[in-house]
């Protein structure tokens, strides 16, 4: 039997024309296509079901895709290369997208700076980078969260639990949000008990299971016994931690389910309070701001359910710590406070809100972090 | 839990525990690739089987509730992905490199299109031995807790060293890989020696794919290789083609590797990235220092492409 394929020269050439006038229309900046809904563009660097970075962004794209007049189109395992933008232009010009989020901190500069600025309608929602006005195209944007508050909760967990009094953190890269946090998980331990140490292992890469997973056992091995991360999926040593008979501290999403004896607490992300909100202030014609910023009390940070194995106290000083930093003003870096290396960070009495953006530039890991930032 | 604080003696300890945890891939993959170049096939593809393997052992494992059943499915894919490179080399006039590469693409693409629903759930894992029943040193029993497959990789080296040297099957493989004329002349079956070859290599792969996603680091992502599969290749030709060379060759990759995290661990913390390098160096230090002016690579099969 000989299959008929129904394609005449006519109607191909038609067909032809039609998608060609389509593709041009979608490329002119006020096409039919957008006037009648949103569009919305996530970019993710890695899979969207990870236990992490990208899962945490992928469930916020889940609740602007549950909102009516929106449209989302979705990309996964987008590398931090020339890769993004194409994807970028490939939202905007095919799918007509008017709103991105390219959620990896390695798109911004420069994949978003250099395609922003030809797609002046488009507006560019960046994670976690620090945009200025006076470097910036003004329709790029960045967000974040104050994770790092989340991060000094996980560390009085951490400093209540701790009987080696050493903790132990997997760090990807030694960019400003990871030390941040880095800082914070120790500073909560030693609110608890001024002896704690914290060991910081970097592995370099978002995601290197077979590092990751090395890291974490050397950390064991020097007698880590509470271990928290940064990566972008923090499966791997979260498992392997537990393996050794190490408490868990989460980040980026609750992974209290791969070892629920030993999950204590952990940092999450709250994505959808933040882009729904966006995606409402876009679809009433209003401006999103250049830089969007929130902490636990504005909902953009949460923290996972306490584990089992917390002791009283511990949970005691966890929710008094967490109510005083859901009334606002309490400053994790603050005075007297010098870096591992011996600089001094903040003279007595001087204190970092955590809205302060020198924290966004923050290079150095305090005294009582065993490491170095390079 | 006695005295935990061991200091710079981490160090060789980690990388003892490092040989043995990371290397395993390693081990399979390069044996399995060994097997493929001593009858006269490059199989660049390796990387794309084992990542796929370890999709496969993930997904299976999970499925059944059996992390060995998951070990064998590995097995299977690895050897159906072996047949098809071996299979189309076997045509004439075919580039077995070219080949390898595009399978390559083809296995990690497939991993990763089947492997979407599996990067959440938690398989079970496969069962390692304690070696460090010994010791009172929590680190060291951590270290020396050996999976069962490193110590079949082990048995696998030792039966293919001599299976090389002292059987039929050995022989033939070797006249096979060395020159095509010769095995007509003996009544060998060139194609078919080298297909099978090349599915028990590639079924070698799986299982080392198997160990990634299943034992250590233990669970499936697409991230799940950083390159195993490619750098096991070049252990063979490191290893001068020779099985037990094969097994120390991926000891010393999976304790090279350790080093990195175990200095950072004890305060050596300058310039972790040169450390992270660290096997590269030492494969590109060995490799000059092993090489000879006046022949070719030692101990390559005659009949490989890249040595005809």
């Amino acid at each position: 039997m000989t299959v008929r394929i129904p394609l005449h020269r006519r109607t191909f050439l038609k067909a032809a024309g039609a998608s060609a006038l389509g593709v041009a229309a979608s490329a002119l900046p006020f096409s039919a296509a957008r006037a009648s809904g949103l569009t919305v563009g996530f970019i993710y660097v890695g899979p969207k079901d990870d236990y992490g970075y990208n899962q945490a962004h992928a469930e916020g794209a889940a609740a602007v895709k549950a909102m009516s007049g929106v449209t989302v189109v979705e990309e996964e395992n987008v590398p931090e290369t020339v890769d993004v933008q194409k994807s970028m232009e490939s939202m905007i010009n095919f799918d007509g997208a008017a709103l991105l989020f390219p959620t990896s901190f390695g798109y911004f500069d420069p994949h978003i700076l250099a395609v922003a600025p030809k797609y002046k309608d488009v507006r560019f929602e960046h994670c976690g980078g620090l945009w200025s006005a006076d470097k910036h195209p003004a329709n790029t944007g960045s967000y974040f969260g104050y994770i790092g508050m989340g991060q000094y909760l996980n560390g009085i967990a951490a400093g209540h639990m701790t009987k080696s009094k050493k903790i132990g953190f997997v760090a990807a890269k030694p960019i400003p949000q990871v030390l941040l946090n880095i800082n914070s998980f120790l500073l909560g331990a030693r609110a608890v008990d001024p002896a704690i140490t914290c060991r910081v292992i970097f592995t370099g890469e978002w995601s290197m299971a077979v590092k990751e997973a090395e890291a974490t056992n050397a950390l064991a091995d020097q007698g880590v016994d509470v271990v928290t991360c940064h990566v972008d999926g923090p499966k791997v040593v979260m498992e392997t931690a537990a393996g050794r008979g190490a408490y868990l501290c989460g980040y980026h999403a609750n992974q209290a389910p791969l070892a629920p004896e030993k999950y204590l607490t952990g940092a999450e992300w709250n994505w959808a309070e933040v882009y729904t909100g966006m995606v409402k202030q876009a679809l009433a014609g209003e401006t999103i701001g250049n830089f969007v910023r929130g902490g636990l009390a504005e909902g953009f940070v949460k923290m996972s359910p306490l584990g089992p194995a917390m002791t009283d106290a511990a949970r005691k000083q966890f929710a008094a710590t967490h109510a005083e930093i859901m009334k606002g003003g309490f400053a994790v870096i603050k005075g007297p406070l010098k870096s591992n290396a011996g600089k001094v960070i903040a003279t007595a009495g001087q204190s970092f809100q955590e809205s302060d953006v020198a924290l966004e530039r923050m290079d150095y890991l305090v005294e009582g972090v065993l490491g170095a930032t390079s | 839990m006695s005295e935990s604080d061991i200091g710079l003696w981490s160090v060789p300890l980690a990388m003892l525990g490092g040989a043995i945890r990371v290397s395993t891939p390693f081990i399979f993959v390069s044996l399995g690739e060994c097997l493929t170049e001593r009858s006269g096939r490059i199989n660049l593809g390796l990387e794309g089987v084992l990542v796929f393997g370890a999709m496969a052992g993930y997904g299976v494992a999970y499925e059944t509730g059996s992390a060995w059943i998951g070990v064998g499915a590995a097995a299977m894919a690895g050897g159906a992905f072996g047949a098809l490179h071996g299979w189309l080399c076997s045509l004439p006039k075919v580039n077995d490199i070219a080949i390898g590469i595009a399978l390559m693409l083809l296995g990690m693409g497939l991993a990763f299109f089947f492997g979407k629903p599996y990067i959440q759930p938690v398989a079970p894992d496969l069962p390692a031995i304690s070696f460090g029943w010994w010791s009172d040193a929590p680190q060291v029993v951590a270290a020396l807790k050996v999976n069962v497959l490193f110590l079949a990789g082990f048995a696998l080296a030792l039966a293919m060293a001599w299976m090389f040297r002292a059987t039929r099957i050995g022989l033939a493989v070797r006249v096979v890989g060395d020159s095509d004329d010769a095995a007509r002349a003996l009544g060998l079956k060139v194609n078919q020696t080298r297909f099978a070859a090349t599915v028990a290599g590639g079924a070698l792969a799986g299982v080392g794919g198997a160990y990634l996603s299943l034992y250590y680091p233990g669970s499936w992502n697409e991230g799940i290789s950083s390159g195993q599969g490619l750098m096991a290749v070049a252990l063979v030709i490191f290893a001068r083609w020779n099985p037990i060379a094969c097994f120390w060759a991926a000891l010393l990759f999976g304790g090279a590797g350790a080093l990195g995290p175990a200095l950072q661990s004890v305060g050596v913390t300058q310039g972790y990235y040169l450390f992270y390098a660290a096997p590269y160096v030492l494969t590109l230090g060995l490799l000059i220092a092993t090489s000879s002016t006046t022949r070719q690579l030692t101990g390559a099969p005659g009949a490989l492409s890249i040595t005809r």
